[in-house]
């Protein structure tokens, strides 16, 4: 399984902070954002490429094309606004 | 030697106390240190609320700690960086960077912050009167950590 969880703005749209989603082979985080949308037009609308999101497997910031495996932490979240 | 310190904290931090030591027993010619606080926007804010990833945002500080110190020769470094609710005029965050001259504590502290803004996983929302909307990241904070990666080449 790979648990995705979500901050901020996108966490209260989608009015989840995480899920388990299952692993498929060569999936990328990319990937596994599209499977999300599948989950309803409110998580499409919130997950959509516009919203320019970043993403993190296992607490570090990766690229979206980056491989996602069995076992890892997957962060999607608005652009940072710390500071 | 050389201190790295990463704090991160649902209450307030006092920057005075954070600053004790840093300029070491005499090795370190330089201290700079930079405080962001809440800005009121002319009464319109009555506080920040600051999401945070914590055990993302811990690993994150301490690899830009790491960074800077790839770039200047530096003796400590301190980040502290506030969650929750930041009432106005209250440090959101500090940063303090001691090194043997002022040009290297100087770029460093900008960096780490220039680095920070763009990639620790921090988010404000603004408390206001009327609710509050989380804060839009801007363009000129990405231009200020690309002008950094650009002086690589």
């Amino acid at each position: 399984m790979i648990e995705v969880l979500f901050f901020a703005s996108l966490r209260e749209a989608l009015g989840v902070e995480r899920t388990e989603v299952s692993c498929a082979p060569g999936l990328t985080a990319e990937g596994l954002l599209a499977a999300l949308s599948e989950r309803s037009p409110q998580w499409a609308q919130a997950l959509a490429a516009d919203r320019h999101l970043m993403v993190a497997i296992n607490e570090q910031l990766v690229s979206a094309s980056a491989e996602v495996r069995d076992g890892d932490t997957v962060a999607f979240f608005p652009p940072v606004t710390g500071g | 030697m050389a201190r790295d310190t990463v704090i991160i904290s649902s209450t307030a931090i006092r920057a005075n106390a954070l600053g004790a030591g840093l300029a070491g027993e005499g090795q370190s010619g330089a201290v700079v240190t930079f405080s962001g606080h809440v800005r009121s926007e002319d009464g319109a804010l009555k506080a920040l609320y600051l999401e945070c990833y914590e055990a993302m945002a811990r690993r994150a500080l301490q690899q830009m700690i790491a960074s800077a110190r790839q770039r200047w020769q530096l003796h400590d470094v301190l980040i502290a960086h506030r969650t929750g609710k930041v009432a106005v005029g209250e440090l959101i965050v500090h940063v303090a960077v001691s090194a043997g001259h002022r040009r290297e504590a100087f770029n460093a502290c900008e960096y780490l912050m220039d680095y920070l803004k763009t990639a620790a996983p921090f988010w404000k929302k603004t408390v206001t009167d009327c609710g509050g909307h989380w804060v839009e990241a801007r363009e000129r904070d990405q231009q200020a950590w690309r002008r950094w990666q650009e002086d690589e080449h």
